[in-house]
């Protein structure tokens, strides 16, 4: 790898794995009196926050580095580990430099956990918001808007300063730029992946979870540019697309074991909520109306998000074929329910179309992988020397 | 410990009771030949008025699969469902109905009939959406969506209502088409009738439990009562049915009849029961003469003891209001608390009992704050036990019992050295010395 990539990286690791926010404390310093909202996954329309002049803050749980004292006994067994670690995170103070957090209704364990947090961390904002789950609805466009404008008028009040569509249709040219790079980065690796690390590039991504986006813009260019110059020798691997970890994330250990097991990854669904637009969003015209119409229309596909008209699990497939995968690894968080549920669904539908499949299940917080390398090793050879 | 004694009381209502229910699995046989049409339908904060306007009969696969599991039939279809590649952590009663379509087992031996249209009625459990995408997959039926905004304010919005009465008008269309049947608007609103009527007297059940002794167990038999509650509550079957119970209930409060010789603990319920160990668990209780004064799991369908009640000049409006307001599935979670903490100070109650669910997150996840809220807040006792509401390989009898046992000795000590308080008095006493301000009002102050 480039000694500028690696640096790169190497930066990004750092950023992401410092639990307590440290780039955001600083953005804070450097800007007194600004405010800083978290947002549970997968998605949040991160424009609103920004064009508030606040510092949207990306949370996707804690990982390994957290030990849990208080946030097992408030949520018990059967419950996902991101939801207790971002629980933890805020009773143990980590959450500290931000102002607020918000959610949506994901699945059942996240939305609780919104009223939990709001009874336990008294003094923040903490909002829920509604997603339309029926986007064929005539009214679903105008309600999400509603719901948008609810959403920032809490904000305004919260930061004392008026959201302006101006502002709105500046920070979604932004954001569109952000997006836009990232699906760049994700075209770079489906067409060389033997060039591109997908843990490499997972890092550059989440980092932008802490950074605000122009920042990160910087960052993603700086990245795209060294990743398309690096040169490497393509492997015996199989190409596979990750599917089912859209909330909580798998170590980066067991990112980087599935590549050095011999998958060469061509999408995944990692992060999801920061690529969540198929395209742009429009730019011009009522900035509310072009975000809640793309939210409803013009969204990647998945576990958290209905729409009929669209069914994901032919949709996988579509994906799977349209980038000459062959094969599907299914990377499910333990207790995550809505992935659990897409599961029988997906692996219906993949079986008609004779697409080979593994299921894995991890949790954030595992950081040995002896079995699960087996199973991904196993896997592979029997695709290759089928 | 005391002795078991006979907790149930067998009135005419559970005969009408189970004679309703077989007649409700006859109607669906005579659906799947060619009788009316029926429509799946989730209970949370159901619309089954909307269905009595086109004659077709409401399908509920929660009820099937309670079924299954109370007649200790559920196992099978959930290890099928499995094998399908469910996991081990999904929602036992998606598995159980899963199972039981695809192994052509139904509650009763009776045909059920494949639906017209698969309605889910998105109210706050987001397991409900994936149970009916699957359900109309496997049985390849139509599919559509009635998305109603989780109750994220104090009250619902403007917008909420709004949007929920253009898509009941867009499903009406829809089911128009789907049965060849004219939505007859006039039946839609007598069902609403009916549905207010019913509410009432449920209600006023609901409050004959505030009587000490409870003439009732609001969480045990009350659940006799659920089953006629959603498939009939729109039409004068149900009005009829529940004036009855009403009456009949009355007249055992006004006797002064408990349902023990002496009623010893007064506890509100939270979490749906243990089906498959339904009388194991109900056995528990009466052998500590403990009564369930109310329920949350009672108000899944609707939350009418707070006086809501549906309104036939305003059907659609008051239908999008019971789905996004009066029910507990969309009501957030710390309005539960307040539901639970209104319970313990207006029903009496001396103590919480919270039964945590591993299938159902909506209901369980977060429990442990919520007993936290109670017992460190608050000041009330509460027992916490574990197991599942469908899948009887997670039910520890003796674990649980054990636990139930330590609970309520620990009461019967603490009412002997005068330290246990019913009602208000019991929140009064928490641990501080101050009254506790309720979970919600910081979430009123916000808004």
């Amino acid at each position: 790898m480039p000694a500028a990539t690696e640096s790169l990286v190497e930066r990004c690791r750092e950023i992401v794995e410092d639990l307590s926010l440290g780039e955001v404390r600083r953005w804070k310093e450097a800007h007194p009196g600004a405010r800083a909202i978290g947002y549970f996954p997968v998605y949040a329309p991160v424009e609103l926050i920004h064009a508030a002049g606040m510092l949207p803050v990306g949370l996707n749980g804690a990982g390994d580095r957290l030990d849990l004292q208080y946030a097992d006994a408030r949520f018990g067994s059967f419950i996902c580990s991101i939801v207790k670690t971002t629980l933890e995170m805020g009773l143990t103070g980590l959450l500290d430099p931000l102002d607020g957090m918000l959610f949506s209704g994901i699945c059942d364990s996240a939305r609780n956990l919104a009223f939990v947090f709001e009874r336990n961390l008294p003094g923040k904002y903490v909002d829920f918001l509604h997603l339309p789950q029926n986007p064929s609805s005539a009214a679903s466009t105008e309600f999400l808007k509603g719901e948008y404008r609810r959403m920032g008028d809490a904000l305004e009040k919260l930061g004392g300063r008026k959201l302006d569509d101006d502002a709105l249709r500046a920070s979604i040219a932004v954001y569109n730029e952000n997006r836009k790079l990232l699906r760049d980065l994700y075209g770079l690796r489906a067409a060389s992946p033997h060039q591109v690390r997908t843990s490499d590039i997972y890092l550059l991504q989440r980092a932008g979870n802490f950074l605000p986006v122009e920042t990160h813009n910087e960052l993603l260019r700086e990245g795209l540019g060294s990743l398309a110059d690096g040169e490497a020798k393509p492997r015996d691997s199989v190409r596979i697309v990750i599917e089912g970890a859209f909330c909580e994330q798998p170590p980066l250990d067991l990112i980087r074991l599935i590549e050095d097991a011999g998958c060469y990854v061509l999408d995944d669904d990692f992060l999801l909520g920061r690529r969540w637009f198929t395209g742009d969003v429009p730019a011009y015209g009522d900035p509310l109306e072009s975000l809640a119409s793309c939210y409803l229309n013009h969204s990647v596909y998945s576990s958290v998000r209905h729409d009929f008209r669209n069914r994901r699990h032919k949709l996988l497939v579509e994906k799977t074929q349209r980038l000459g995968a062959q094969a599907v690894l299914f990377l499910i968080a333990k207790f995550c329910e809505p992935a659990y549920f897409d599961y029988v669904l997906f692996k219906r539908e993949l079986e008609a179309a004779a697409i080979p499949h593994l299921l894995l299940e991890f949790e954030e917080k595992a950081f040995t992988f002896d079995r699960l390398r087996t199973e991904v090793e196993t896997f592979v050879e029997s695709l290759l020397f089928d | 410990m005391g002795e078991t004694q006979a907790s149930e009381y067998r009135g005419d209502i559970h005969r009408q009771q189970r004679d309703l229910m077989l007649r409700w699995y006859q109607r669906l046989e005579e659906s799947a030949h060619g009788g009316p049409p029926a429509v799946s339908l989730m209970i949370s904060g159901n619309c089954v008025e909307l269905l009595e306007a086109f004659g077709a009969v409401p399908l509920y696969p929660e009820v099937n699969a309670l079924q299954l599991a109370i007649r200790h039939q559920s196992l099978d279809p959930i290890l099928a469902a499995e094998e399908l590649g469910y996991a081990a952590d999904n929602c036992a009663y998606v598995k159980a109905d899963i199972g039981a379509l695809v192994k052509g087992i139904t509650p009763t031996g009776t045909e059920l009939p494949v639906p017209k249209l698969v309605l889910c009625n998105f109210v706050g459990c987001n397991t409900y959406v994936k149970w009916f995408e699957h359900a109309a997959e496997f049985q390849n039926a139509p599919l559509a969506m009635l998305d109603v905004p989780f109750l994220r304010t104090a009250e619902p919005r403007a917008e909420d209502v709004a949007y929920i009465v253009c898509q009941l008008k867009e499903i009406v269309k829809q089911l128009e088409e789907l049965t060849g049947r004219r939505f007859d608007y006039d039946r839609f609103r007598e069902a609403v009738r009916c549905s207010a009527r019913v509410e009432e007297a449920w209600s006023r059940i609901k409050h004959l439990a505030r009587r000490t002794p409870t003439p009732f167990d609001a969480y045990f038999d009350a659940i006799t009562l659920m089953g006629p509650l959603y498939v009939y509550r729109g039409s004068p079957e149900g009005v009829e049915f529940f004036e009855l119970a009403l009456r009949e209930l009355q007249e055992k409060a006004e006797r002064g009849e408990g349902i023990y010789d002496q009623e010893r603990f007064r506890v509100v319920m939270e979490g749906p029961p243990p089906y498959p160990f339904f009388r194991t668990f109900r056995d528990m209780f009466a052998a500590w003469k403990a009564t369930a004064v109310a329920s949350t799991y009672s108000t899944v369908g609707g939350l009418w003891e707070f006086g809501f009640r549906h309104d036939p000049d305003h059907p659609f409006e008051s239908l999008a209001m019971h789905m996004l307001a009066h029910n507990v599935t969309n009501r957030n979670y710390l309005q539960r608390y307040d539901q639970i903490r209104r319970y313990v100070e207006e029903w009496d109650a001396d103590a919480v009992v919270i039964h945590f669910v591993k299938s159902c997150r909506l209901f369980s996840a977060g429990q442990g704050d919520m007993r936290g809220y109670f017992t460190q807040q608050l000041g009330v006792p509460t027992l916490y036990v574990e197991s599942d509401l469908e899948d009887p390989r997670y039910f520890s009898e003796a674990q649980i019992r054990n636990r139930m046992d330590a609970f309520f000795e620990a009461l019967e000590h603490a009412r002997s050295t005068g330290t246990l308080h019913r009602g208000v008095a019991a929140i009064r006493h928490a641990p501080g010395g101050e009254i506790a301000p309720a979970a919600s009002d910081r979430l009123k102050i916000l808004q």
